[in-house]
């Protein structure tokens, strides 16, 4: 069985649009020599280490062997994962199983992307299947558009009702010093951007950035020296679609997020996700999955989630805070977005998100939406699973 | 470590511009390995698929497979390196609680351009612009090696004449020859000192390895191959920081291997070994980093001909990469070829008695990193 | 391709009723170097001359040069002015052509050169030089482009002195 893991580390880069002072290696070691100082460790200390990114942002093929200038892995192993939007935390998961498995006792985790290094809608489009769908697919605001559409049609859903989701990341990150997006903005001004793909408006969507995230896995005996709170791994949980971009439609839930979040509160024994959860971390690559996603992770019936919106539940005041980091409409570092997911989780089990920090927070989730509409699961706790 | 088992394992042909999209390939060797372990997709609790953008040709490939290898619905991921490191992720994953793991690994090479391909994994900034790609990277560590320890092109030559002619057994491999020394040194030269029958093939073929911790593997169809020790190690990026001449990285990932499996002399305790010789004199180097021979001694070893089908330590006995080159998938199917031999289901290429058995697996630009495994029929 | 027919990215072929699809993925990139790698670079393009670094704590000169010592993982800031002129380590002579990554026609040669005072060795083209008769040891020269963009193509190659 598994070993219990903690995450010990956290670092992150200060995110913005574009870096030209650094190249890839020196902007992963930035949140590496972070992620190093948290736990109080030196690259000595590090058993593995596991990276990942998205190749065709940067073309730099085997990332892996490129990155021992920044990672740190000359004569230690270092393995790349890579799924997509979902890359942060399938490389944070492989950072877990790293330890869990007993193979390594401390292991270090990156993820990180350059996005001004290329055309990223160039890069996503060639995601599809070069036969049937490369020619006409364009990025992955249209599928999201449409989605949403549907949910307005379904439940009376608003633009509005978006448009809080994108007001309550964008001013959370002003709580936040690593965020990209740091300006105070209001419905109006959400409602009045540019029109991207009806309903998407430039203010509902993610940004591009440049950025990378570091993480530090432990064992049990070794966590609770590093880490005076380590925030426990509990479960990770993962569900795929399938592989073709009309195949996995689906209008009103997002099935992968409701398959791995049940499993994952099964394995959690949660049983009442709202009541029993302290904050979540979500990957919301646009405003209105902040809407209708709140339903795939069973947190209210089909159709609630405007009203709980409205109410403000979502707030930083609100029952179960959402993002108080800003989450990806304020930063998408895209190889890093996910695992910045889970490491702002955990600051917020350690008690260490400062002007970000939700009080109290002993039971927290984070998640990954990537490539097919797959959807990874992250809970962390303050106790041993 | 908790004991975890290979139980099912299966290989498509290796050939070149194979009819099938990569999803089929995927598909057939899942198929494959599934009926080897005697189970169905529903029986699987995870998988791994290993694959790559640039050789796949498109951005976020792993999707092309995710249904191929069954991941619909399940909890998946994807290991960008070679098989053999993505196969040590889905052992992970069965040490961690998942009864049992699918690793599957593909390969296309013939749909794109291999030079382009490995020329973008040097350094944008330095290197890249000098067009250096996998070939004419190794091309240098070939000769710095060889001119080192005076190893010699016929004996680098041998390699492949052992290699491909072993290949004749096996009914997977893609390049079978019957050829000579003569016929190696008088192929038209790649870049000096590697000649066209110095270097692997370009092959397409997937690969599909089936993991299960204890409980799960003794109600399989087969007899369990148990993992007896598993490291892998990476060099410096830059070759001019490296020492082209001997990888440290081999030594330190074979030495922490025997460690976990309690090997302490390789050369006897090995029955067979599967080595990743993408070119033949990366055989011979491998030998010294595997500790088979002292360093610079790969050359006088396999002269020796205790490396072939007859010798003391068969290497490569399915022909190895040279006689099929599937890129990522090739340390996998080491794997794969090492579990046949301790089944004894390894047909004409069989390794007599074999109870050990070593399988490596390379990634990055001369071999960067390599990943080593001691499988045994013994748990 | 007939005339008039739009230029697309895909080219369709019928193999005995197997269709391939030929395309090829156009990605524009951007790579920023670094202030290292830039000044290091700079120095090729307005000084005609190589500089590398050395690691506080283990020594060694990197060249090219880079931020972190891989070994040490400690930031390096000590330039070194290596000269341009060293040692051929190893090389090869490539005798196929691949034009899209290629700067030079087959057959050429690539060498690992040492420069003075570098532990690091530096992986050029090797030029000016009767390819039959290179030797490891020889000595070589770094050739500048007479036009230099602040590129590492700004060494046009080592010849043998």
């Amino acid at each position: 069985m598994a070993r219990r893991t903690a995450i010990v580390g956290i670092g992150q880069t200060y995110h913005c649009a574009r870096r030209d002072d650094v190249n890839g290696q020196e902007l992963i070691n930035e949140a590496v020599t972070r992620a190093l100082e948290d736990a109080g460790l030196t690259m000595k200390d590090i058993d593995a280490i596991v990276i990942g990114n998205m190749d065709h942002f940067e073309a730099i093929n085997y990332v892996d062997g490129w990155s021992v200038d920044g990672s740190g892995a000359f004569m230690r192993p270092i393995m790349k994962l890579t799924t997509g939007g979902t890359s942060g935390m399938t490389v944070a998961t492989a950072g877990y199983y790293h330890v869990a498995s007993g193979f390594f006792d401390v292991v270090l985790a990156i993820g990180w992307e350059m996005n001004s290094s290329s055309d990223t809608t160039a890069a996503i489009t060639t995601c599809c299947q070069p036969l049937i769908e490369r020619d006409f697919f364009a990025g992955a605001i249209g599928p999201l558009a449409a989605e949403y559409t549907a949910y307005i049609k379904r439940f009376g859903a608003t633009e509005e009702d978006a448009a809080l989701v994108s007001v309550r990341d964008h001013n959370n990150a002003l709580n936040n010093p690593h965020a990209h997006l740091r300006t105070r903005i209001t419905v109006e001004d959400v409602m009045k951007s540019p029109v991207l793909c009806y309903p998407i408006k430039l203010l509902d969507m993610c940004p591009r950035s440049d950025g990378a995230c570091a993480l530090i896995y432990a064992c049990e005996g070794k966590a609770e020296k590093l880490a005076p709170r380590p925030a426990w791994v509990h479960t990770i949980a993962g569900s795929r679609d399938f592989v073709y971009m009309g195949e996995p439609f689906q209008h009103e839930e997002l099935i992968t997020l409701e398959r791995a979040s049940a499993r994952a509160y099964k394995r959690a024994g949660i049983t009442d996700p709202l009541k029993e959860i302290d904050v979540m971390e979500l990957y919301l690559p646009a405003s209105t999955t902040g809407v209708k996603w709140m339903e795939s992770l069973w947190v209210c019936g089909r159709g609630e989630a405007p009203r709980l919106i409205r109410e403000g539940v979502f707030n930083m005041d609100g029952q179960l805070p959402v993002n108080p980091s800003g989450g990806p409409l304020a930063t998408n570092p895209i190889g890093a977005t996910a695992m910045i997911r889970v490491g702002e989780a955990a600051l917020q089990i350690m008690g260490k998100a400062g002007d970000r920090q939700v009080p109290n927070v002993r039971t927290a989730l984070a998640t990954a939406f990537g490539s097919c509409s797959w959807s990874d699961v992250t809970i962390l706790r303050d106790t041993k699973p | 470590m908790e004991r975890a088992a290979i139980v099912g394992v299966g290989q498509t042909r290796y050939e070149r511009s194979k009819e099938g999209i990569v999803a089929e390939l995927v598909y057939e060797a899942t198929c494959r390995a599934l009926d080897d372990a005697g189970m169905k997709i529903g029986d699987i609790d995870s998988v791994v698929t290993v694959s790559n953008d640039f050789w796949d040709g498109r951005t976020i490939s792993c999707m092309a497979v995710a249904d191929a290898a069954g991941c619909y619905g399940k909890d998946a991921s994807t290991v960008e390196c070679d098989g053999a490191f993505g196969a040590f992720y889905g052992l992970m994953r069965v040490l961690s609680g998942y009864d049992t793991t699918l690793v599957v690994a593909h390969s296309k090479v013939s749909e794109g351009n291999p030079r382009i391909i490995t020329n973008a994994a040097f350094d944008p900034i330095y290197e890249r612009s000098l067009g250096l790609d996998a070939i004419s990277a190794s091309a240098l560590q070939a000769r710095a090696y060889m001119k080192k320890f005076g190893v010699t092109e016929e004996q680098c030559a041998l390699v492949s004449v052992k290699n491909h002619r072993n290949a004749r057994n096996n009914p997977y491999a893609h390049v079978p020859l019957d050829i000579s020394v003569e016929d190696v040194m008088k192929s038209p030269k790649l870049a000096d000192p590697i000649k066209v029958l110095d270097a692997s093939p370009l092959s397409d073929g997937a690969c599909a390895v089936i993991f299960a911790v204890e409980s799960a593997a003794a109600k399989r169809a087969k007899k369990p191959v148990w993992v007896k020790g598993v490291s892998h190690c990476t060099d410096a990026y830059r070759l001019g920081e490296r020492d082209l001449t001997y990888s440290i990285a081999l030594e330190s990932a074979a030495r922490r291997a025997y460690q976990m499996a309690g090997i302490t002399d390789p050369w006897r305790q090995i029955d067979v070994a599967e080595v990743y010789d993408a070119f033949s004199y990366m055989e011979l180097m491998w030998y010294e980093g595997l500790g088979f021979c002292d360093r610079g001694q790969g050359g006088r070893l396999i002269e020796s001909g205790k490396t072939g089908m007859a010798g003391e330590l068969p290497v490569n006995p399915s022909g190895g990469v040279l006689s099929a080159h599937s890129v990522l998938v090739a340390g996998l199917a080491r794997i794969a070829e090492a579990v046949l031999q301790l089944r004894g289901e390894a047909g004409k290429r069989q390794v007599a008695g074999a109870r050990t058995a070593l399988a490596q697996g390379i990634n990055g630009i001369c071999a960067q990193q390599h990943c080593v495994w001691i499988v045994s029929t013994e748990q | 391709m007939p005339e008039g027919k739009p230029e697309t990215i895909f080219d369709v072929v019928d193999k005995a009723g197997m269709l391939v699809q030929k395309g090829r993925i156009k990605v524009p990139y951007t790579w920023a170097a670094g202030k290292v790698a830039s000044k290091f670079l700079v120095g090729l393009r307005d000084e005609r001359r190589i500089y590398g670094i050395r690691c506080p704590e283990c020594k060694t000169v990197f060249v090219p040069p880079k931020k972190l010592c891989h070994k040490c993982m400690v930031e390096m800031s000590e330039w070194v002015e290596l000269g341009d002129e060293g040692v051929l380590e190893t090389f090869t002579i490539v005798h196929y052509g691949e034009p899209t990554v290629h700067p030079v026609q087959p057959p050429f040669a690539y060498g690992v050169v040492k420069l003075e005072r570098a532990d690091t060795g530096m992986v050029h083209l090797i030029g000016e030089a009767d390819l039959a008769s290179l030797e490891e040891g020889q000595r070589v020269r770094a050739v500048f482009n007479d036009i230099r963009r602040g590129h590492y193509l700004d060494i046009k190659y080592f010849k043998p002195v």
